[in-house]
């Protein structure tokens, strides 16, 4: 069947958006559902060059000029591609809205739900606690781990399992289904959804990644609004795309150096993560800016203290600064089984990373100081960006992790009940533990040592130690965990204990082949791809994330949600409405 | 007999140090000498090397822009994926190669041995705009 022969059908089931109909575009899409008083941009796309007189756009039966205060700005002709009205910077109040665009041929209709707050905040404080990526199998993977199992119980709980409120969260995407970590970031920091790869923005038409048509973010707001602290920490890249997304507008997260303006833009109280390559002027060996502006300078004159090792950063905490900035890496940070036990990925290069935690305990300790209270994101990115290359063992490690900092975030919370905490990811990998394999099991292949159902048993990792992590990632009977999409690989069926797993090397063909440093361990088995051939790593699924919370509105968290309702919660607590 | 054995062994030497002035071997765990966030320190190797010819071993990353002259050589093999990183997302050990005549990129799954002149500081690919600290100009590369 055509695609335009079902179209009908599909539309009157109401599956696609706005953007997915004929032109005009209208931004904010139809069915926005967002905070009153927030900013936004409001942009009409037409499809062809139009007088002004015959852009007939109308909010509810008025004009726009007469809706938001002020003329909109009249595009001719954009880049050949029509023309477009343009009004930025607009807010609206809690109500219903109908946008119609009419030019004279085609109409296009976006209905917004615009919401209210209450006048008066039930939270001082807001942590927002991410791990990219978090899926089940993580989860699952962190327990087994680290608490393990007797008879079918479990010996203990994770902290994130702890949480009275818990839901689910939808992470499609304007444009697509699926999601990446800046447009699902982007929704709990606007409350707006957006598209594959954009920052605060919706995706329109224009080439330019810093034109697009803008939603507010929680910490513009916050800096607008109230007298609150901001903290921004992350493991990853401080400009990649979850913390770039507290304070960022592109429609490419890969402008890196121009989100470091951004965030020096918002100076948020506590700045921690890696990413120090964006910070330092392009003639300095380890920058990646295409220019000589020295960020790391600028946020010293801006009156920051600096740490760029977790000793520096233990002793700036001796004396609590007001403002901290922490970079100990140019890139992402190592994780923790990396850093804690196999010493390898940059460990050699930057001996001396904090781990989260301690980045967790300096962050509350300078917010806490600001009596109007605060809001923290704080982000585990690498459970992701081990998922990605198929490194589960990896990914579980720092999901163990991520549960450390849940734990200080849930002690903060006893001493502060006046603190909403939420914990979730922002999108899911299709990771499932289905078994163990077993070393000594018999068997001329690898799959035949693993161990399902029965045979699985339990596997036979110990920690003496008692940090909640295994002594040993590499022991004989492991868990077995398979990611259900991947390029062309080698399966070891093992950890990969000299350094971060890489599956798949792109050939001269643009396509990605199996990597060959993989191909002689013994037992690796090659498995042929199920992704197109132009992906090098697992991609994000889509099924379902979970969300945990307590504090004040934490009970609005339940049942399933779309991912732009945490949005809405933590504004509605904060009363950023009012 | 002596005397014979004296210019054999010196001879020997001699071709030795021949040798090994013409192939001045880096890796890549010599190219930077700690250094950290706030930056990386070239190694006293890679100081005194600068200028001349030197062989490394790595692999071979795909080139930006199929049209781009130059390439981009990494101490284990990178898979850029663009929602873990951008483009922009190397390592930051890396040494950018300029051959002395166009080559075309094969992915080979194997490390290759590279040679060519020794420049070092901060480049701009006019072409590509792509920043630089190492590369190496006039080089020539083969499989092993």
């Amino acid at each position: 069947m055509k695609i335009t022969s079902i179209m009908p059908l599909c539309l009157g089931m109401v599956l696609f958006s706005a953007t997915a109909q004929a032109a005009p575009a209208i931004y904010p899409v139809d069915t926005a559902r967002f905070l009153g008083g927030a900013k936004f941009d409001f942009k009409v796309e037409f499809d062809r060059e139009l007088k002004e007189a015959d852009a007939n756009v109308r909010i509810n039966g008025r004009s726009v000029a007469d809706v938001f205060g002020a003329k909109p700005e009249f595009i001719k002709n954009e880049e050949g591609k029509g023309s477009a009205i343009l009004l930025r910077n607009v807010t609206l109040k809690p109500g219903k809205y109908t946008v119609s665009a009419k030019d004279g041929k085609e109409e296009a209709l976006a209905k917004w739900d615009v919401y209210g707050t209450p006048e008066k905040a039930s939270a001082k404080n807001v942590i927002l606690l991410i791990a990219d990526g978090l899926s089940m199998g993580h989860r699952t993977g962190a327990r087994l781990l680290s608490k393990g199992v007797t008879n079918g119980m479990y010996n203990g709980y994770l902290s994130m399992d702890t949480l009275p409120y818990t839901g689910m969260l939808g992470t499609c995407s304007v444009d697509s289904i699926a999601a990446d970590s800046a447009n699902t970031a982007s929704a709990y920091m606007t409350g707006h959804k957006s598209s594959v790869n954009a920052i605060g923005v919706y995706a329109d038409r224009t080439k330019d990644p810093f034109d697009d048509p803008r939603q507010e973010t929680i910490a513009e707001i916050l800096r607008r609004k109230t007298n609150k602290s901001i903290g921004i920490v992350s493991d990853a890249e401080i400009e990649d795309a979850t913390p770039a997304a507290v304070v960022s507008h592109t429609r490419k997260r890969s402008e890196k150096a121009a989100i470091v303006g951004m965030f020096a833009g918002i100076r948020p109280e506590v700045l921690i993560g890696g990413g120090s390559a964006y910070f330092l002027p392009r003639t300095v060996p380890g920058s990646k800016r295409k220019d000589e502006k020295d960020y790391v300078e600028d946020f010293r004159k801006a009156g920051y203290s600096l740490a760029t090792t977790r000793t520096e950063l233990l002793k700036v905490m001796e004396k609590t600064p007001d403002r901290l900035l922490g970079l100990f890496h140019t890139g992402n940070l190592d994780g923790a089984l990396d850093r804690k036990q196999l010493k390898k990925g940059t460990v050699s290069k930057f001996p001396d990373q904090p781990d989260l935690t301690d980045s967790m305990d300096a962050a509350l300790k300078v917010l806490s100081k600001n009596p109007n209270g605060f809001f923290l994101m704080l982000e585990a990115g690498l459970v992701d960006k081990y998922t990605h290359p198929l490194d589960w063992e990896r990914a579980i490690y720092d999901t163990i992790m991520f549960d450390k900092v849940v734990a200080k975030a849930q002690a903060f919370c006893d001493a502060n009940p006046d603190t909403l905490l939420i914990v979730t990811g922002d999108h899911t990998h299709a990771l499932s533990i289905i078994g163990t394999v077993d070393d000594n099991l018999p068997g001329e292949l690898m799959r035949d040592k693993v161990g399902i159902y029965a045979a699985a048993g339990y596997p036979n990792y110990k920690d003496a130690d008692g940090d909640g992590y295994p002594d040993d990632v590499n022991v004989s009977r492991r868990l077995a965990a398979f990611i259900g999409n991947y390029p062309d690989h080698y399966e070891t069926y093992r950890p990969k204990i000299d350094g971060p797993f890489v599956p798949a090397v792109k050939d001269e063909n643009g396509h990605y082949i199996a990597n060959a440093a993989y191909k002689d361990i013994p037992g690796a088995q090659f498995v042929p791809g199920n992704l197109p051939r132009t992906e090098s790593t697992g991609v994000h699924s889509i099924d379902d994330l979970v969300v945990g919370a307590r504090g004040p509105n934490a009970d609005q968290i339940h049942g399933f949600m779309n991912s732009t309702e945490i949005f809405r919660i933590m504004a509605e607590a904060m009363a950023l409405g009012k | 007999m002596k005397t014979w054995l004296t210019l054999l062994l010196c001879l020997l030497l001699g071709v030795q140090s021949a040798w090994a002035a013409a192939e001045n071997r880096l890796n890549f765990d010599e190219l930077y000498s700690g250094g950290g966030a706030l930056g990386l320190r070239f190694s006293d190797k890679v100081r005194s090397f600068e200028g001349s010819r030197v062989t490394i071993r790595g692999f071979m990353a795909p080139p930006l822009k199929a049209d781009a002259d130059f390439f981009v050589l990494t101490r284990e093999p990178v898979a850029l994926c663009p929602f873990c990183s951008s483009d922009s997302d190397w390592p930051d050990n890396i040494l950018v190669v300029y051959l002395s005549e166009k080559q075309r990129f094969v992915q080979n799954n194997a490390v290759i041995e590279v040679e060519g002149e020794l420049e070092v500081g901060s480049w701009t690919d006019e072409h590509t705009g792509f920043v630089s600290q190492m590369r190496l100009r006039n080089a020539t590369f083969h499989t092993l």
